[in-house]
């Protein structure tokens, strides 16, 4: 397909509702769904009925602010979040009023306004199309310019030409890596072998993390995309996406893109009409968070234990039965259509020095605008949690937020102003992770803290290796000990003796970093360990 | 004039602790060392099995590199520099044995395995003469269905010795592995009882290769069961070369 017959197609998809002026978009992903968006759409949906045929009510994507879901935007056609009329808080009985203001004034008992930082200070790269489209419609994320990456890089550039922009780009591995994600494609490129993978790891597992499900559940394609770009670009004519079961609306999602991908030529034999093929399968995971972990993930893939085993070698040099597989996050591949489209030069102008474009980050905890944002790296962390975020609730002061899940640490007030990004955080004994950030409020104990993900990381190690599996264990009985008020300066001793321990000598990085939680309290908040020991 | 046949796998020479060594590059570190007799404790590797990676008492210092490396996963390279015995490799080794230890119930003093067991051994030889670590005191159950051999789960390390040679050598795969962080039990075919299995072809190699007293012969008294692990690497040879 030559990328004018796309634009040909976005086009006549754009003029088939050319007679549509206004949209109310109701968001539709998980968190809104769950405090009802449901009945509001069909409330919408009855009352609009045909529009008039120049309005339609949509079901789109995250939208971003859930904490105020669910939420209802009323905008022109074509245009973005901040240009909308956003209700918040909507009831299917405030549907008469919504549907009244789309050609008069706004509801102002219900406005949300999008004037705030939390909308304005956005950078949107990977949402850039989330709470937009239509997560269903193929034709929609056609008309808003979706697969012409995939249709360049097919038609206009070599492998050779993929693998240089997204070098270029500087895009570094979003699943908390941060592994130079040009140097994996190319290292995979260039290993020898006739049949190779791709694979997307959608096994979000962190607590507090909700990134990956945004995207799949609002964007499908886009990583669809991205998936068959960086296919074409390593030599790979068959991938999977590793879904977590726990997520079923954007399995769903997923399963009507690839449907309708497949449909279109987009996906399957001969993509986009040219000699290259390309084949998408979804697996589901069973419920291990240690099946995040690349080589856990490909061993349940093959319907092994997920169970990692000792790296090199590598993915990229035997992955998947052996072959050489690529295996990169959801956000990582949702990055790579825009990095096509504007090439590698304009990703690169966004961010930091060595952590370029955007990052999307889960907020949840003790504070007001929980949801999902997207911000370039090196925004700061008072940025992001006092500005965007809107600070703490209920008068209370920040105490701590958590980053990196049960791999990262916490990062106390005194270092707010340091700009995100992988070395800055990794600096302050934490790790950026997939984006999860959980504030804390001065309510919240740090043993507390420390005990709750140790607990996590013991009851989801494989059981594989000696120190995850029983160190994990002791390290939660001493927390626990100590934060009942019944531990000694011994068991303190021996805890921080048990971290090094884990740490140094676990298989896989769910042992290496379990200790990181306990290691970055007792950095900043060492008081509160030792204030409650029984000998203290 | 005749051509040198080109090489597939080349010899490097490298350097552990302070012998210099040559070895095929397709060699991992715990091979050399034990061609050598450089001791390094493991608990789950073997030879004639395959990498296990699980036990992480192998772990050496390689020069240049500030994380610690297993010896039965890595391969050796040219010029490599390990260190296999430092004050921070014995502190990690006898901690990880102090944590097995304090897992499951290990009383040696009535454990048939007495006097012949890895773990004992290694324990002595690395100097845990006490353990800090708190006991979990969990009872496991034990599975006595099987007419020749008992397996105590108490004394299970999870190394899963048999249930590599049962699944590699013996071909009968009876062995695997259920649940997972310190719930982990070796199961024998669904999680029947032993004595019911299907696929066991009762040929003992299990029992021989368990480094503990996990997996033994009935009828045996404190210190009684005596293991005989010679016959693993020449059936692995036979079988790679067959």
């Amino acid at each position: 397909m030559h990328p004018e017959d796309l634009a040909e197609k976005a086009a006549q998809f754009r003029a088939e509702d050319a007679a549509i002026k206004r949209e109310v978009r109701v968001c539709m992903a998980a968190s809104c769904q769950s405090s009802g968006a449901a009945p509001v759409l069909e409330a919408l949906t009855q009352l609009c009925g045909d529009g008039g045929g120049t309005c339609r009510v949509k079901g789109v994507g995250c939208m971003g602010l859930c904490s105020a879901g669910p939420l209802v935007a009323v905008a022109d056609k074509d245009c973005d979040l901040a240009d909308s009329v956003l209700y918040r808080d909507v009831m299917p009985t405030d549907a008469p009023d919504i549907m009244r203001s789309v050609c008069g004034a706004p509801v102002e008992r219900l406005r949300c306004p999008t004037d705030q930082p939390f909308f304005a200070r956005q950078q949107r790269i990977v949402l850039e199309n989330c709470g937009i489209i239509d997560p269903d419609s193929f034709k929609s994320y056609v008309a808003v310019g979706g697969y012409a990456a995939l249709v360049k890089a097919l038609s206009e550039m070599t492998p050779a030409e993929v693998l240089r922009e997204v070098t270029t780009s500087g895009l570094r591995g979003r699943g908390g890596g941060g592994y130079p994600t040009g140097l994996k494609w190319s290292t995979v490129a260039k290993t020898p072998g006739a049949q190779k993978y791709v694979i997307c790891n959608a096994d979000e597992g962190d607590p507090g993390a909700f990134m990956d499900r945004a995207v799949l559940e609002s964007d499908p394609h886009r990583v669809l995309e991205g998936m068959a770009i960086a296919g074409y670009a390593i030599g790979a004519n068959k991938a999977y996406v590793y879904v977590r079961a726990e997520y079923p609306l954007a399995v769903e999602r997923l399963q009507t893109a690839l449907r309708k991908a497949r449909g279109a030529g987009f996906l399957g034999n001969r993509v986009a009409d040219t000699q290259f093929s390309f084949e998408v399968e979804i697996r589901l995971g069973a419920g291990a968070f240690v099946c995040g972990e690349e080589t856990a993930l490909m061993a349940s893939i093959e319907g092994l234990r997920g169970q990692p085993r000792p790296r090199p070698p590598y993915p990229a040099e035997s992955g998947l039965w052996g072959c050489p597989t690529l295996i990169n996050n959801v956000e990582s591949f949702a990055n790579i259509a825009p990095i096509i489209r504007n090439g590698g030069d304009w990703f690169a102008g966004i961010g930091t020095e060595k952590s370029k474009g955007t990052k999307v980050f889960a907020l949840a905890g003790k504070i007001q605008n929980t949801g999902l944002i997207e911000v370039p790296m090196g925004t700061s962390l008072r940025d992001i949690i006092e500005v965007i975020g809107g600070g703490i609730p209920d008068g209370k002061t920040f105490k701590a937020v958590q980053t990196g899940g049960p791999s990262g640490g916490c990062i106390p007030e005194q270092h707010l102003d340091i700009g995100v990004d992988y070395d800055s955080l990794k600096t302050l004994g934490t790790i950026m992770g997939s984006g999860g950030m959980i504030v804390m409020d001065d309510t919240s104990c740090m043993v507390d803290v420390a005990r709750y993900f140790m607990e996590f990381c013991m009851t989801e190690s494989c059981g594989k290796c000696i120190p995850c599996r029983a160190g994990t264990q002791q390290m939660h009985g001493l927390l626990d000990k100590i934060a009942n008020g019944q531990g000694t300066a011994a068991d303190l001793a021996l805890l921080e003796e048990l971290c090094e321990v884990v740490q140094a000598t676990s298989l896989c990085g769910l042992g290496q970093t379990a200790p990181n939680p306990v290691l970055s309290t007792l950095r900043y908040f060492r008081d509160e360990y030792e204030a409650k020991l029984a000998d203290g | 004039m005749a051509q040198p046949a080109t090489p597939t796998v080349r010899v490097v020479t490298l350097r552990i602790d302070d012998h210099d060594l040559s070895a095929r590059e397709d060699e991992t570190i715990i091979e050399v060392c034990r061609e050598h007799h450089i001791p390094i404790p493991s608990l789950c590797h073997l030879d004639g099995l395959s990498v296990w990676g699980g036990c992480r008492l192998c772990m050496v210092e390689l020069e240049g590199q500030s994380r610690l490396y297993a010896a039965c996963s890595t391969r050796v390279a040219e010029g490599m520099r390990i260190q296999t015995q430092s004050d921070r490799l014995r502190r990690y080794r006898h901690t990880i044995l102090e944590l097995l230890f304090a897992e499951r119930n290990h009383v040696c003093s009535v454990c048939v395995s007495n006097g012949h067991c890895e773990l004992q051994w290694l324990a002595q030889k690395c100097g845990v003469d006490h353990v800090r670590i708190p006991y979990r005191h969990v009872a496991y159950p034990v599975d006595s269905s099987h007419e020749m051999f008992r397996l105590d789960h108490n004394r299970c390390i999870l190394c899963t010795r048999c249930v590599r040679v049962c699944d590699e050598i013996e071909g009968a795969h009876t062995w695997d592995v259920m649940n997972r962080g310190t719930d982990c039990r070796v199961i024998s075919d669904l999680a029947q009882p032993w004595g019911n299995s299907d696929t066991c072809t009762s040929c003992g190699k299990c029992v021989q290769v368990c480094p503990t007293g996990a997996l033994v012969k009935q009828g045996t008294s404190v210190g009684e069961m005596v293991k005989d692990q010679h016959f693993l690497p020449i059936l692995a040879r036979r079988r790679h070369l067959s």
